[in-house]
């Protein structure tokens, strides 16, 4: 069986030659690059908006077992109950004992990571309960039977010709169009019927208020409110790292995420929720449970240096920004979480041994850390990531001792000088005779797709000797 | 305006005469290695507009590729090193954004419990990329530099989002005689190059490459610049790969170019 990093390779390479996937996401990416920029001038100070945001999650992870005990006391006041879900097996295991308890047999979702890094859908599927997924770009790649290829945009690697015909092919109707809104119009009447048969409604939560203990939840297709509303049972999903201290704090955070995830000024559906159907409410479920779920997460928050990267808020920016994704795309990381984000939280999360090879897979270019809302410093976690590893002892023997004797030559200047010569001369011979890109060549990775690299006869530190380097 | 540009010359060459101070030159070592024209062209600008540049013969590599790489405890032994050859430069200069970023950014970080970490951080202080110093330090825009040709500007990563270094380059072009400089789309994406990320991970780096090379072609352009010579590395050898007309050149290269009275353009280097 090959590993996740093998994997990843393969998958990079067909990826990044795919011509057609390139251009479909880069003006997906266009688009969102120009709403964006749009949204963020919008805002009279987005450094100093950043800054705030940023505060404001430290505060809240710095304080999380406060905030969160905050929280939990004011649901449960208000008749909801809270579970707290050290991994996805125990979270997994709440939620379809609840499902059965309660005779549930169809659930309607919306949008999740949360729920997709724990595999909900499948341990409720498993046990016999239908799940429909409502986000339309979710219900897109839960109809293909593949994991969303971005956190907030989850079928953007789909043209509408292809929508369509998996509609036709799955939805068992006559698609006559491929026009996007007879599409989506398509979908909702059969979410339609799922909303009004569902027994079990479960959504995310972009945000747990801890002063007035309600969950947030931003949506644009007004699937949330459904899921939430119909169903006589809600269930919120969210990891423990989506706490914040105050109600006033949202005034801030929503905005931001919402002009950081699409360039929004606010997304169209921003819900507040505390807990089941009180006396004398008209609508509104008549159980409410929030799992918590730590799955790792606690591990990072033990972590001085890194526990910085909780204060994610999902909103998919370093994800479109990134030349990577935008190169291999979203699938290729093989994780729940893709991007920058994902390449910095997955070897926390899944094991630095198996994952290691997402946080070297970066230039380090620091385009994600530019536009973090919360300003992780994403490609430095990257670093740390890559230190982490070469400490744990899980990088190649091979690479060790390939730096070993690099030190050692940068540690002598006759000896790196006469290398340094020696591959010159070594390399202008082989190229001469026509070796460039061959087996014998030892740059033949990087000639594989560039021109060989100039070799002076002389370097610069001869140069100066000979002459202090006039001319 | 030939007259004009002739005076500026003129006092410029004049103002050489007075050696403003003394500048220690930072070399990366693949530069060193592979590149020196663009060393020699950075000490031709610095000498220019009235340096004195010493070249510690005793450097070797700021330990970039190991710390990058996540061998920090083989970085460091390089880092110290650095500092113990620079300590006592007044002001050192390098041609590399990233190589100054590592520097820099990074040495507090690295030496943060080494015995040499005051020396570190004043080392870091002192250390500049060539762009920055012009700008910041030395105050110059006008270096008496001509280029006659159609250049475009790939602002590299570590130089634009770890040193902050935005305008200081463009500037320095904009004053350069006869360059028309031309915007590029995505001037601030990155080339793809990231030092062992391009032999790791060599399908994804070529493929931004490849990209880059593509807005760089769009521009008609007949040069791309940068202040990082590892960008222009790996984009010269997709350019050449692709068999583009566009060529690489280093901002120093292209601030070495002189305008000199006597010499009629044909007598020029392109």
């Amino acid at each position: 069986m090959s590993t996740a990093a093998q994997r990843f390779l393969q998958d990079a390479a067909v990826k990044s030659a795919d011509l057609m996937h390139r251009e479909v996401i880069r003006r997906g990416m266009d688009s969102y690059d120009a709403a964006h920029l749009k949204g963020r001038a919008r805002i009279k100070d987005w450094e100093a908006a950043r800054q705030k945001c940023q505060e404001i999650k430290r505060e809240a992870i710095n304080h999380l077992d406060r905030y969160l005990l905050q929280f939990e006391e004011r649901v449960v006041a208000r008749g909801g109950h809270v579970f707290w879900a050290a991994n996805s097996e125990e979270a997994c295991t709440y939620i379809k004992n609840l499902a059965t308890r309660l005779n549930v047999r169809t659930v309607v979702k919306s949008k999740s990571m949360v729920t997709e890094e724990i595999h909900l859908g499948a341990a409720l599927e498993k046990a016999g309960i239908k799940v429909w997924e409502t986000d339309f770009g979710e219900f897109i790649v839960q109809l293909r039977e593949e994991g969303p290829y971005h956190i907030v945009t989850p079928a953007m690697h789909l043209l509408r010709g292809q929508i369509a015909a998996l509609f036709q092919e799955k939805l068992g109707q006559k698609i006559e169009s491929d026009d996007p809104a007879y599409l989506m119009a398509v979908a909702r009447r059969v979410l339609r019927q799922a909303f009004f048969s569902a027994e079990m409604g479960i959504s995310g939560a972009n945000f747990l208020v801890a002063d007035a203990g309600v969950i947030a939840i931003s949506t644009n297709e007004g699937n949330g409110r459904l899921c939430t509303s119909v169903p006589r049972i809600h269930v919120v999903v969210t990891g423990i790292e989506k706490v914040i201290p105050r109600l006033e704090d949202l005034a801030v955070l929503w905005p931001v995420l919402a002009t950081s995830g699409t360039g929004q000024g606010i997304t169209t559906y921003s819900t507040l929720i505390g807990g089941p159907r009180q006396p004398g409410e008209a609508d509104g479920p008549e159980e409410f449970h929030v799992v918590l779920v730590d799955n790792g997460r606690s591990q990072l928050l033990a972590d001085a240096e890194q526990r910085e990267v909780l204060h994610c808020i999902r909103c998919g920016a370093c994800l479109n920004i990134c030349p990577v994704f935008r190169h291999v795309g979203g699938h290729t990381y093989g994780t729940t979480y893709p991007g920058p984000i994902g390449s910095v939280l997955t070897p926390h999360l899944n094991g630095i041994k198996e994952f290691k090879h997402l946080s070297y897979a970066s230039s380090l270019c620091g385009a994600c850390t530019s536009v973090c809302p919360v300003k992780i410093d994403l490609h430095h976690h990257l670093l740390q990531n890559r230190r982490n590893a070469t400490e744990a002892g899980v990088t190649k023997p091979s690479e060790r001792l390939m730096f070993r004797a690099w030190r050692h030559a940068m540690l002598h200047p006759g000896i790196y000088a006469a290398g340094g010569w020696l591959m010159r001369k070594s390399l202008r011979i082989a190229y001469g005779l026509g070796l460039a890109g061959s087996v014998l060549d030892p740059m033949r990775v990087w000639n594989r797709y560039r021109s060989p690299v100039p070799l002076p006869a002389e370097s610069f530190r001869a140069r100066w000797r000979r002459n202090r380097a006039v001319n | 305006m030939r007259v004009l540009s002739a005076l500026e010359h003129t006092s410029i060459a004049h103002e050489s005469w007075i050696v403003k101070g003394k500048v220690s030159l930072f070399v990366p070592c693949f530069v060193d290695q592979l590149l020196p024209e663009v060393a020699v062209d950075t000490v031709k600008v610095l000498r220019r507009i009235g340096y004195e540049v010493d070249y510690p013969e005793d450097q070797t590599c700021c330990g970039q590729p190991a710390f990058n790489t996540g061998y920090w405890n083989e970085a460091r032994p390089c880092a110290e090193r650095f500092v113990r050859v620079f300590k006592h430069a007044a002001v050192i200069v390098c041609p590399s954004g990233s190589c100054v970023t590592m520097v820099r950014t990074f040495y507090p970080e690295l030496l943060a419990k080494s015995a040499l970490r005051e020396d570190a951080l004043a080392v870091s202080s002192r250390t500049y990329e060539l762009s920055e110093f012009l700008v910041k330090v030395a105050a110059v825009t006008q270096v008496g530099a001509t280029f006659p040709h159609a250049v475009t500007y790939h602002a590299s990563c570590h130089g634009l989002r770890e040193l902050h270094l935005r305008d200081e380059p463009l500037q320095l072009l904009r004053q350069v005689n006869g360059l028309k400089l031309i915007e590029m789309t995505r001037s601030e994406e990155c080339c793809g190059f990231g030092g062992t990320f391009a032999a790791k991970f060599a399908d994804i780096s070529a493929a931004m490459g490849t990209s880059k090379a593509e807005n760089v072609a769009a521009t008609g352009a007949e040069y791309v610049t940068a202040i990082d010579p590892s960008c222009l590395l790996h984009l010269q050898g997709i350019l050449g790969k692709r068999n583009a007309a566009t060529r690489t050149i280093h901002l120093a290269s292209i601030l070495a170019q002189e305008d000199l009275p006597q010499k009629s353009p044909a007598q020029e280097r392109p």
